[in-house]
């Protein structure tokens, strides 16, 4: 007996790993658990970017539910993600709040010149900090903060037309019938 | 052109496999000696087309030929030429196949140092290397084309990882593959073994040199790695317990505890099942740790290029290796213990001990790689456990390791003399308090840890030298350090650095976020620190932000240190650190970002005393490797004649 222990412990290892994969096939690796969700959005000042004298606070944000998107003038994929913002997202009424991302606000500027600005609101997080606070480790990367300032939602990666629709659309319908 | 063919040679290499693998296994099952002597000639045709493909995958990124499509997502135009090599293995496709070329120059080597041995014996070694390299060719044929085609051709390719666009990184996977596929001998003699059903004392005292020459590239690889993710990476530190470096880590701990329980295999017969078990264990967490870095299934920082149908394949091949090699164990293992018999003091009782806890030390760090795994198996949710848990438990199964390491040598086989080891110790052990107790007094803000560090790495140093000096007066001349002995000595000294080392940084290192402003200065760890401000830099193929900060000591320069935020060809963004080395201390500055209109940056500033020490405890493990792998005694002896245990003259007490 001693000696199928090791090959029956092999066999457990096995059938863990193979249960890996499995879950790795119906999830996405990005998938990860954000410890932010239903959590309140962490306290951040930062910024506009046409007008950095003046700085928008989460406190300023409270009152109406908002999709803070992080993007940089620097990120490929945020380029591809810019035209589903433009057609797909932005038309759904929600207020749009670009957070520029380790980016220079000379370089953001340009950019959203040549393609266009889908954002109410854009604030400028050059040092990154602000990113840190909210654990963004890639960019594109979206936050939906709801009217008491709580996350409901998050996305890492670019938003998709599927995402939108499984994912995105639902949790505005949630904060639509939990609005009074 | 060239492409195809080098593709053509790795289906040849796959069919040349397959035979490798079962005429030499009949061969030696039916006692044919012609299918026996097959066996050599085929491994090396196969290894001839393995290094054509490599050699064309090679050719094909030094020509920047981006019609091949892995050269063209790994390679740029502007990639300076000495990283086109380490391109060849900067993902996944070419470090498999760089994996099989060292498979296969295992296996030659093999197949040409031990003529002495019996063909029959070989035959199954051979054999078995054949069906790895089998797997792993069509692993790769199947999943993982490096010579795939991406027509038409690319203008430009994508470039390397900036993170691994650096000269420590030519060599760390090369050794560390070299030391993960080492251990296939080990593994592939422990079958042969088995399949043979006689595990004799001569095939052991083969098998040592090999397994002490794979555990050596092992360490230098982890070390090499350490020291890359150390002065890369930007964060300072020098090993995170990610799920790549636990990889690593596994077949390391399981490979130490294999190469002590080979000496006792070889010397005095025991230990048979605990060998063999290591052997297979050692090599199958090589493969696991492939397995957890390719399939994508536990996400990490190093983020390689992971795949869940890959991961498929490989866990297939993991539980056809494994579960078969563990099958065959407890079908055959040896039914006695064998071996001489020894009381509870004695070397094999620690030896014992060292298995224990080593193997403990691998499970342990298995169980928390697959933590998050677990977590999702029951339901709970993905969880990770962090430094806390390996570091703590770590040092709980490493303290009897190091406490009883310097009594080792001093131990006798069988039966050990108590008192003459205390009294032979007693200095180390005095001098390793009293050091602890007198850095209390000459650092008084020294942590625990720190003073602990101290004493530890003097207890084990110390105790090392004393034994050192033993053999000089007891041994006589010309036997004194065989270079297995000085191996053993070299190796342990190692250990003794590398805890100086680590408990010493850990303890005491200052580790500072700060905001420089133009011409600033700020004191931090007794250095005084001035920032000149930051310049554009242009290099091969990228952009950078250059800082530049004085590093002074007492009014006296100490160095001026350019760290960069370097902009590649491929868009990605790359922070260089730039450290100040030191054998007592290293200054480590790495550029964050600029911070506020005045030409303000934010500076991250390490002081680090005696980080150095931990890869040259490494390096002296690895030097002791190599050296006892040289000792004659592993080749003199006629294996052919069969002698049964080696004798005690022959054995250094």
């Amino acid at each position: 007996m001693s000696r199928l222990l090791p090959l029956l412990v092999f066999l457990a290892l096995c059938a863990l790993l193979g249960f890996g994969i499995r879950w790795n096939m119906h999830h996405e690796p990005s998938e990860v658990p954000s410890p932010l969700i239903d959590k309140p959005a962490p306290e951040f000042t930062l910024p506009f970017l046409y007008d950095p004298a003046k700085t928008l606070a989460r406190a300023d944000l409270l009152g109406k539910p908002y999709l803070l998107n992080v993007f940089g003038s620097w990120c490929a994929t945020c380029q591809e993600e810019h035209p589903i913002l433009t057609a797909q997202i932005k038309p759904l009424g929600i207020v749009l709040v670009g957070l520029d991302w380790k980016d220079a606000p000379e370089d953001a500027r340009r950019w959203l010149a040549r393609f266009g600005n889908p954002y109410d609101s854009v604030i400028t997080d050059e040092s990154g900090r602000a990113g840190i606070d909210f654990g963004v480790y890639m960019a594109p990367e979206s936050f939906l903060v709801d009217a008491r300032g709580v996350i409901r939602y998050k996305r890492i990666g670019m938003f998709t037309p599927e995402t939108i629709e499984n994912e995105l659309k639902p949790k505005l319908a949630e904060l639509a019938k939990a609005a009074p | 052109m060239l492409p195809e063919l080098g593709q053509f040679a790795l289906i040849l290499a796959l069919l040349l496999a397959f035979v490798q693998c079962v005429l030499p296994l009949c061969g030696a099952w039916r006692g044919n000696s012609a299918l026996i002597a097959c066996a050599r000639p085929i491994a090396a045709g196969q290894c001839v087309f393995v290094v054509l493909a490599f050699g064309i995958l090679t050719y094909a990124f030094l020509t920047q030929d981006f019609s091949v499509a892995y050269v063209a997502q790994n390679s740029n135009s502007a990639l300076p030429w000495y990283y086109r090599f380490p391109a060849v293995w900067g993902a996944h496709e070419g470090s498999l196949l760089l994996w099989i070329l060292i498979l296969n120059v295992w296996t030659v080597a093999v197949a040409a140092f031990s003529r002495r041995l019996p063909d029959e014996f070989m035959a199954r070694v051979i054999g078995v290397l054949g069906f790895v390299a089998f797997g792993f060719l069509l692993f790769t044929i199947l999943t993982s084309n490096p010579f795939a085609r991406h027509l038409p051709a690319l203008a430009d390719g994508n470039d390397l990882n900036p993170i691994l666009q650096d000269p420590g990184l030519i060599m760390h996977p090369p050794m560390l593959y070299t030391g993960y596929v080492g251990f296939s001998v080990a593994f592939a003699f422990a079958i042969a073994a088995l399949l043979g059903g006689e595990l004799d004392v001569a095939s052991v005292r083969w098998a040592r040199p090999w397994t002490n020459v794979a555990w050596a590239f092992l360490t230098l690889g982890i070390t090499l790695g350490s020291w890359w993710a150390y002065y890369v990476l930007g964060w300072g530190g020098w090993w995170f317990w990610d799920p790549v470096e636990n990889a690593s880590f596994m077949p390391w701990l399981v490979g130490t505890a294999l190469i002590h329980s080979q000496a006792v295999t070889e010397k005095r017969g025991g230990f048979r099942a605990w060998t063999l078990l290591l052997s297979i264990f050692a090599f199958s967490l090589s493969l696991l740790g492939t397995f957890l870095v390719r399939s994508g299934v536990l996400t990490s920082v190093h983020a390689f290029a992971s795949d869940p149908r890959r991961g498929m394949f490989i866990l297939v091949f993991l539980g056809v290796v494994v579960g078969g090699s563990l099958l065959i164990y407890a079908l055959r293992a040896p039914k006695v213990a064998g071996g001489k018999p020894f009381n509870l003091l004695s070397r094999e009782t620690l030896l014992l001990v060292n298995n224990l806890m080593f193997t403990c030390a691998a499970a342990m760090v298995l169980l928390g790689t697959l933590y998050p795994l677990i977590g999702d198996a029951l339901g709970v949710g993905r969880i990770s456990v962090g430094p806390p848990y390996f570091g703590f438990m770590f040092v709980l199964l490493m303290l009897p390791v190091v406490l009883l390491m310097p009594l080792g040598p001093f131990f006798r086989w069988a039966a050990a003399d108590w008192r003459a080891t205390w009294r032979a110790l007693r200095p180390a052990l005095v001098l390793a308090i009293v050091a602890g107790i007198a850095a209390k007094f000459v650092a008084p803000e020294t942590p625990l840890r720190g003073l602990a560090g101290v004493a530890a790495a003097l207890w084990v140093g110390i105790g090392i030298a004393l034994y050192a000096l033993k053999r000089w007066r007891d041994a006589p001349r010309g036997q004194r350090y065989t270079p297995e002995m000085f191996g053993m000595i070299a190796a342990h000294f190692g250990v003794a650095l590398f805890l100086a080392g680590v408990l010493i940084t850990e303890a005491t290192s200052v580790e500072r976020d700060l905001r420089f402003s133009r011409d600033e200065s700020q004191r931090i760890g007794g250095l005084d620190f001035r920032f000149r401000g930051v310049e554009r830099a242009q290099g091969p193929n990228y952009l950078a932000d250059e800082g530049t900060l004085e590093v002074r000591s007492d009014d006296r320069l100490v160095a001026t240190l350019h760290p960069q935020k370097r902009q590649y060809a491929g868009r990605q963004m790359q922070s260089k650190s730039d450290i100040d080395p030191g054998l007592f201390r290293d200054v480590y500055v790495a550029l964050g970002e600029p911070s506020g209109a005045d030409g303000a940056w934010a500076v991250r500033v390490y002081v680090k005393p005696f980080v150095r020490w931990i890869w040259l405890g490494g390096l002296l493990m690895m030097c002791g490797g190599f050296t006892a792998a040289c000792d004659r005694r592993f080749r003199a002896l006629p294996a052919r004649e069969g002698e049964p245990v080696a004798t005690a003259a022959q054995v250094p007490a």
